[in-house]
Order: structure tokens, then C-alpha cells, then sequence
């Protein structure tokens, strides 16, 4: 059945069963692989992406359920400027990094919200999983972040 | 895990005694040596060349290439380890771009293709694994380097008219101090490439350490950028052109097959497909999701399997029994621990155990795999391309050299991806459609057909003497057997000891005059398989928490308890012990309501030291505040890889600690996903301080170990705090109370 979305700006049609995930909507039909799956049940947060600018996990998110803009990390930025992945590079917050494109998109959405969250706004806003224990780095990824946002520099 | 590799170390570059370069007028200057002549090696020579990623020159010369200097002084090297994670794309080039002299800003990482010439150590096969790449491959690294240099000194040097010795290299230049003269290395290629073989030196002069200037800096990660850009870097993002989807699903109890399959397969939707594969049956569509929704509303049928009618409590029983037999075999006897035991002044005992665990990568498991008339084409995140293909050849007899594997990023190891179990039934599912399959496990797939840590149970015993020093340890381990289902790295040993079952626990450092070690092997039909750091993984818990309870029997302080048993053979140890204390300011107290735990171990040739602050409220809710870890990895490369390892070790070390288990109910795993086999959340991370000890030894390993310390670590300050041992893993299977002063 024909799908009517609006991603990173641009409308794009897909022919899918209405109740497919979002996220596989996404990687398969639209090649956009940036967006990844790891746990299927919306406990990880690897699926995360912004609709109408709110973090979603989009691995449960019916893709006939969206209503409104997808951006996802490819629609970030073409060339990793956003504050958040300048601010990832800065505090090299990586290591696999398989999770770290839902984390990107976690901590974009909190800067638009909230440009001068608390600490306990971040620890509300960054709640995905990451197995290699980089949470100590996304943190201050985070921190320099909200800077970056502010000043349009570090 | 200790593969051939490993016990053949260091690597003898002078096998490879013959460094040969190559006419490049288009491609740069390709440096490589030439392999061992070897037969078994003969037969896969040629496996690069279908990958396309070799330059023609390369392939003529039958080299095993390392870097490629391209004429616009870009330089590529080619990495034959798997980067998951921990740093080694950035890390391993550090060490050539070193030697090199090289511009850093002009460093490119590629992982290298699955052939022979992109063999480091010359075995059948190599691994990432056992925190080996940088102990394996520093000297041969920093020998290609320095050839390299060497090479475009004298070509330089000959351009210019001038001596070599008069030229020197610097930040991808050779410079003629003299004269001023100076070129860039992509200028100076094609010369260089030209050189006569017998110019070239077999033992360059190295750097010594004085002069390094990227090795042991903080270095920042080379694939940073491509990770937070949403670039298509692992295996599940590969595309291939006509590629369908599959979704697995295992038999709910090991070892158990479908036996209601035609039926299943007859009734399967238009544009369908399934296939039978041990173990599992795999459901082909159009799309991952068709194909994953299509399994699950089967009702497949299944045979007995190996762990039917089992639970963790018949296993525990297993165990237990094996770990009380008198005849197991022995790993450690030292002096008469029987006599010593019984005439010792205090007597301890105690039985200790651990579960199975899963490694559950962040990156589902996932292959795409093409069968195709004349041969099988992977692309995987393996943690070994060249025994997956070793594995897939025996498995399909199709000749290695047939067989093309494409390696991509990690999405997490762990252990985990050292297996083939998804290659295998991605190539039966290609096989079947005859077109290339992508094959991705869902979660629970993942966390119920796992290869687990194995569960372990152990019996300890200590007598301490008058100066309540222990005057005999023992201790016999029961618990499944790696090696025996991994036989490519080596097997049971002859002794009838499963060497992954008694690391860190056969080779105590601490003195004690009398020592009876065993371990014995049960068979629980679980598969097992290596798990970040592997036996260490459970026996830093048995030894260092064991050694926890020696120090209160003997009323003295855990830290100085052990230092005192270390100080005398374990200089490096001590050092390790008196660092962490320092950091955590272990002979002051702590702040009201707070308690520490100390531990140490030494595993994959480094030796980590960490002191856990928590706290318990009343009603029993633990937190972990902060940890502090000192590390002596000896000689090390990226100060900065060393942190991020050994918070990432402590944080998964930490997972496992306080909720990590799999359990068995009616031979099937009871966990599932994240909500029951979770991980550590952000909001529970503790502060991680990191201290190097740079004692300048021989590189040791750091993807491991910062993990096996912290379990004993968090418990031993659990029994500061309540005054309860915890001998059992996960914490979260025990009630605690509220903390009360030590």
C-alpha cells in the first residue's frame, strides 16, 4: 500500500504494508541506513529520530502512524556541522558506534528543545543504550554541545 | 582466549625475511613482505585478487601488502584486524605512521581483504580476539614503517645526489637539511618503488621511545566522523544489487531441529520463501520486516535437543557435584595443601558461582551472503575474515579461494562475532533463493541463541597461618568447555583442563607456600563460547572476592592484605595496588554512607587495579558512585583507546555484576531482550577514573581487562557496606539492606 512521508525534507512515496516499522521503512525502502536497529522493542533507542523535530524510536512507530516531517542523521547535516556531531568529534565519544547515531539524534532534539538544559534535562533527554560503556564521553559530548549550540563555536 | 597466535608471540619478523617493493608508476609505492613459503598458505594465494582491492602490482609480487603510499602522498594502510570498537584502526596505524614519519592529517585506515597478503602472523588463520592486535603486531607495525621511510629517504637522497644519511624524513617531507631542499613522500613513490630490492634494509634502525611523537599521545579515533554521520559502516548496512532479506528463528531449546517443515514450507505466503538449516528454520522475503513477521506467525514443531528437560537448577547441581569430585584433573599443586589446610590456625570455605552470560553487541548479528555458480561472496563484521572462510570451506567445500570476505566495521564483539553461525545460514538461505540473502537475527534471537559465558561453580578452601597470612589455597571449578566446541583454537588441553576454565585462577600471584588447583568439565548442552575476557570473566570474582574474605578472617585491610602477599614476586602488581589506592584515597574514609571494594587481576598480559565507592539505602537499592581503575598495559600506543577500553570493560564488567544472567527453564533461555538481559543505563554510570601505569614492559592487552576487577570490586564494597558476601552473581538475585559502618 502506498505510504506518503515527508523525510529530510523531501516527500517520498513508498509501497509498504502500512503496519511496517518506521525504521524499516526507512533502511530498506529508502536506503537511509544511518538509522539502526537494535533491539526491536524500543528499549535501546539505536532507532532514533526526530518527528517534528521529538525523538522517536522509530523501530515500533507504524510507518502509517506518522504524521509529520522524518529528519534522521542523514538529514542532520551532509557534512557532520550539526552542533551535536561537531560535538561528538570534539569529545570523540565513539567507540563501535552503532548506537551513536540514535544518540546524535537524542541529544539534537534535546538542544532544540531545551538549548540550556539542566543536567537533570540531559539525563532525561539521554536514556539510549550503549554496550561499549560510552556514556561517560556522551555526556561531555553533550555539554560541549549545548556550548557549540549557543556560541556556533566550542 | 590463547590461540597459536598468541603462544607463538612475539611474531619473528625474520620468517619474513625478504622485503620486496614494487614498480608503481600509477598505484604508489606498495610495501609488503613475502609470505612463509607454506603449502597450506599456497592455496588460498590468489583469494585477494577477486576482491578487487589489491593493486595488480601487488598481486604479481604475491605480497602481503601493509600500506600504500599513493602519489598525492595519501596513505592508505590496510588494517587485517577488526575494528569493533576498540580503537585498532586508529591505534595500529599510529604505530606505522610513527616509524613513517608520516603526516598524520594524510593517514587512511581500510580494513585489509581476506588474503594471504594481508596476514600479520603467518597462522592459518587470525583472529581479533584475546587483546592481541597491538601485543601481535607492534614490532612487525613499526618495522613496515621504518622499511618505508628508509626507502623514501633513499630515493631522495638519490633524486638530489645527495648521501641518505644526509636526508632525514619529516611529516610526510624528506628533507636536505643542507641544502633546504625538501619532498613530499607521494612525490618521491615511484622512485622509491624503483629501488633495487637489495637496498633495502631487513632491520631498519627504529625509533627509540624518546623520539616518538605519536606513540603513547592521546590520539583521536580515525572513524569518529564517519560513526556520528549516518554512514552506511557496518554489516547490517550492506546493499547489495537483487539482495533479499531473512529472519531466523532457532529452535527454543538447544540442539532441538524443525520437524514439521514441508508442512511450514508448503503454506508459506506468495513471494515467500523458507529454509531449513540446523537448528533453525530462516523465512525469505522481500523485506526484513515481511520476513521477520512471516517466522514469527509460524508454528514450528521441535525435536529434542540437548538441554531438554533442563533448568539452571539441574545445571548448578551438574556443577556443583563435578566441582566436589576428588579426581578431577589438577591445573596447580604446589607443597601439601591437605597437611597445610589441616593444621592451619583459621579455616575458610567457600563455594562461589556464576551464570551463563550473553554478549548481546549492539549490532544484531547479520550476514549477507552470496552462493553463486563459482563461488561464495560474504560481507560480514567478523571478528576473524580468515576463519570464517577457513569455517565456511570446510562446511561447504567450496575452496578458499573461491571464497571472497568483505569485512565492515563492528557493530560491538565481544567474543560473540569470532562465531559463523549467521554466515552459515545466510549462505543455506542464498543457496536456496539463488540470489545474495541479507540475514539479520532479531534480539531475542540473539539473547536465546547465544554462545554464552560459560556458568561456573567453584569450591575454595584457605588456611591461614599465626600471622594470619594464608598458609594453603585451593580451589576445584566445574563448568562447561570452551575449547572443546572451539577446537580450532587448540582444543582441551591433554590434561584433560579446558585452559579458558582456569585463567586467573591456576596462576595466583599471591604467595602462598601450599596450592591444590582443578577444574573439571561439564557437559550442559548451553553452547558456550569466549566472552569479554573470557575465564577471567568469573575468576577475578572467585579469587579476588575469596581473597576479600582471607583479609577480614585475618582483620587485616583488603589493600594492604594484598599488597603484602604481592610485595615480594609482583613488583608490577604492587604498583597497580598502591596507584588505585592513591586515586581513591583508600586510607582515608570514605564520606558517611559510603563504602569501597578493591580487586585486581592481571589478564591478556595487563594488569588492572579498581576500587568501586557505592552506597545501599535502607531498603536495599544499590549505587555504584564512582570507580577508579589503574592500569600497567606495559608499552602502549593511544593513552586515550587505554580510557575508553577500560571504561567501556568496567561498564560491562558492571552489567554482568548486577544483572547479568541467562537462566534455563525447560531446556529453553528465559531472557529475551533488553528489559530482561540489560545492560547498564546511562543514568547508572558511574564516574570512571583512569590512571596508566607506564611501567615500559612488553604491550599487553586492553579490550579485556579492564572487565574481570570490578565485579569483586562492587561486591567486596557490598560487604564493607552490609556485612554480607555476595558468592553469587548477578547482585540483583540477592536482598540487601541498608548499609552499616564496617
Amino acid at each position: 500500500m502506498a505510504q506518503t512521508l515527508k523525510v529530510n525534507g523531501k516527500e517520498v512515496t513508498v509501497d509498504v504494508d502500512p503496519g511496517t516499522p518506521l525504521l524499516w521503512v526507512l533502511r530498506e525502502k529508502l536506503g537511509l541506513l544511518g538509522t539502526k536497529f537494535g533491539c526491536g522493542q524500543g528499549l535501546c533507542g539505536a532507532c532514533t529520530v526526530h518527528v517534528n523535530g521529538t525523538a522517536t524510536r522509530s523501530c515500533l512507530l507504524p510507518v502509517a502512524a506518522v504524521s509529520g516531517e522524518v529528519t534522521t542523521i542523514e538529514g542532520l547535516s551532509s557534512d557532520n556541522s550539526h552542533p551535536a556531531q561537531r560535538a561528538w568529534i570534539e569529545a570523540d565519544a565513539p567507540q563501535c558506534g552503532y548506537c551513536q547515531s540514535g544518540q546524535v539524534m537524542a541529544c539534537a532534539a534535546l538542544l532544540k528543545a531545551k538549548p540550556n538544559p539542566t543536567e537533570a534535562d540531559i539525563s532525561a533527554a539521554m536514556t539510549n543504550l550503549c554496550r561499549c560503556g560510552t556514556y561517560g564521553k556522551i555526556r561531555k559530548a553533550v555539554q560541549i554541545a549545548v556550548k557549540i549550540n549557543a556560541k556556533g563555536e566550542v | 582466549m590463547k590461540t597459536d597466535q598468541e603462544k607463538n608471540n612475539p611474531v619473528v619478523l625474520s620468517r619474513r625475511s625478504f622485503v620486496q617493493s614494487t614498480a608503481a608508476t600509477v598505484a604508489g609505492l606498495v610495501l609488503g613482505f613475502h609470505l612463509p613459503a607454506n603449502p597450506m598458505r599456497r592455496s588460498e594465494a590468489f583469494a585477494a585478487e577477486a576482491e578487487g582491492k589489491v593493486s595488480s602490482e601487488a598481486k604479481e609480487a604475491k605480497l602481503n601488502t601493509w600500506l600504500r603510499i599513493a602519489p598525492d602522498g595519501v596513505i592508505t594502510i590496510y588494517v587485517a584486524r577488526s575494528e569493533m570498537g576498540q580503537g585498532v584502526f586508529t591505534s595500529m596505524s599510529m604505530i606505522i605512521a610513527e616509524e613513517l614519519e608520516a603526516d598524520w592529517s594524510k593517514i587512511r585506515v581500510e580494513p585489509a581483504p581476506s588474503g594471504p597478503e594481508f596476514n600479520y602472523t603467518g597462522q592459518p588463520f587470525e583472529i581479533t580476539g584475546g587483546s592481541m592486535s597491538i601485543r601481535t603486531t607492534w614490532d612487525i607495525l613499526q618495522r613496515i614503517g621504518a622499511i618505508a621511510r628508509h626507502m623514501l629517504v633513499a630515493a631522495a637522497a638519490q633524486k638530489w645526489g645527495v648521501t641518505p644519511e644526509s636526508c632525514h624524513a619529516e611529516q610526510g617531507f624528506v628533507v636536505h637539511k643542507a641544502s633546504g631542499r625538501k619532498a613530499g613522500f607521494g612525490e618521491l613513490t615511484a622512485a622509491a618503488a624503483a629501488l633495487p630490492v637489495d637496498t633495502i634494509p631487513k632491520e631498519p634502525k627504529l625509533k627509540t621511545r624518546a623520539e616518538y611523537k605519536l606513540i603513547g599521545k592521546p590520539m583521536k579515533r580515525l572513524d569518529t566522523p564517519a560513526k556520528v554521520s549516518g554512514k552506511p559502516l557496518f554489516g547490517i548496512d550492506v546493499v547489495v544489487p537483487d539482495m533479499v532479506y531473512a529472519a531466523v528463528r532457532h529452535s527454543p531449546v538447544f540442539g532441538g531441529e524443525c520437524s514439521n517443515f514441508a508442512e511450514l514450507a508448503k503454506a508459506m505466503p506468495a513471494g515467500t520463501t523458507l529454509v531449513k538449516t540446523t537448528g533453525a528454520i530462516i523465512a525469505v522475503a522481500d523485506s526484513w520486516w515481511t520476513a521477520k513477521t512471516v517466522i514469527g506467525g509460524l508454528e514450528p514443531k521441535w525435536t529434542k535437543g540437548a538441554t531438554t528437560g533442563q533448568s539452571s537448577e539441574t545445571i548448578e547441581k551438574k556443577l556443583r557435584t563435578a566441582a566436589s569430585g576428588k579426581k578431577n584433573p589438577v591445573a596447580t599443586k604446589k607443597g601439601e595443601p591437605d597437611k597445610a589446610l589441616a593444621t592451619a590456625k583459621t579455616k575458610l570455605e567457600a563455594e562461589y558461582s556464576t551464570p551463563f552470560l550473553a554478549h548481546t553487541p549492539m549490532e544484531p548479528l547479520n550476514c549477507t551472503a552470496h552462493v553463486k555458480p563459482d563461488g561464495i561472496e560474504i560481507w560480514v563484521g567478523t571478528q576473524s575474515h580468515t576463519l570464517t572462510k577457513l569455517l565456511v570451506s570446510n562446511a561447504t567445500k567450496v575452496p578458499q579461494d573461491k571464497i571472497v570476505v568483505h569485512t565492515t566495521y563492528l557493530g560491538g564483539g565481544f567474543g560473540r562475532r569470532a562465531g559463523s553461525d549467521e554466515v552459515m545460514q545466510a549462505i543455506v538461505a542464498s543457496k536456496a533463493v539463488g540470489k545474495p540473502v541479507k540475514l539479520i537475527w532479531s534480539r531475542e534471537e540473539d539473547v536465546q541463541h547465544d554462545f554464552y559465558r560459560p556458568a561456573t561453580l567453584v569450591k575454595m578452601k584457605a588456611g591461614l597461618g599465626e600471622d594470619g597470612l594464608p598458609v594453603a589455597i585451593t580451589a576445584s571449578i566445574a563448568g562447561p568447555s570452551i575449547m572443546k566446541r572451539w577446537t580450532v583454537f587448540g582444543g582441551v588441553g591433554k590434561d584433560g583442563i579446558d585452559m579458558t576454565t582456569i585463567e586467573g585462577l591456576a596462576d595466583l600471584k599471591y604467595e602462598c607456600p601450599n596450592q591444590h588447583i582443578q577444574a573439571a568439565i561439564v557437559d550442559t548442552g548451553v553452547p558456550v563460547g569466549f566472552w569479554r575476557s573470557v575465564g577471567s570473566s568469573h575468576n577475578a570474582f572467585y579469587v579476588e572476592s575469596f581473597m576479600d574474605e582471607l583479609a577480614h578472617a585475618a582483620k587485616q585491610d583488603p589493600y594492604k592484605f594484598r599488597r603484602a602477599l604481592l610485595e615480594k614476586s609482583h613488583p608490577r602488581f604492587v604498583k597497580v595496588l598502591d596507584t588505585v589506592a592513591r586515586m581513591s584515597k583508600w586510607e582515608t574514609p570514605p564520606a558517611e554512607g559510603r563504602f569501597r571494594g578493591i580487586a585486581i587481576a592481571e589478564s591478556f598480559g595487563s594488569i588492572v587495579g579498581e576500587v568501586a565507592e557505592i552506597s545501599v539505602t535502607a531498603d536495599g537499592r544499590l549505587t555504584v558512585h564512582k570507580v577508579w581503575v589503574a592500569v600497567d598495559c606495559g608499552r602502549y600506543v593511544n593513552p586515550d583507546t587505554i580510557v575508553a577500553q577500560m571504561e567501556g570493560g568496567v561498564v560491562y564488567g558492571l552489567s554482568a555484576a548486577l544483572r547479568g544472567q541467562i537462566t534455563l527453564r525447560n531446556g529453553r533461555v528465559e531472557q529475551s531482550n533488553f528489559h530482561d538481559a540489560s545492560m547498564l543505563a546511562p543514568y547508572e554510570m558511574p564516574e570512571v577514573a583512569v590512571e596508566i601505569v607506564d611501567s615500559g614492559e612488553a604491550p599487553g592487552g586492553v579490550g579485556e581487562p579492564g572487565v574481570p576487577p570490578i565485579a569483586p570490586a562492587v561486591t567486596n564494597a557490598i560487604f564493607a557496606a552490609t556485612g554480607k558476601r555476595l558468592r553469587t552473581l548477578p547482585i540483583s538475585n540477592h536482598k540487601l539492606t541498608g548499609g552499616k559502618p564496617t
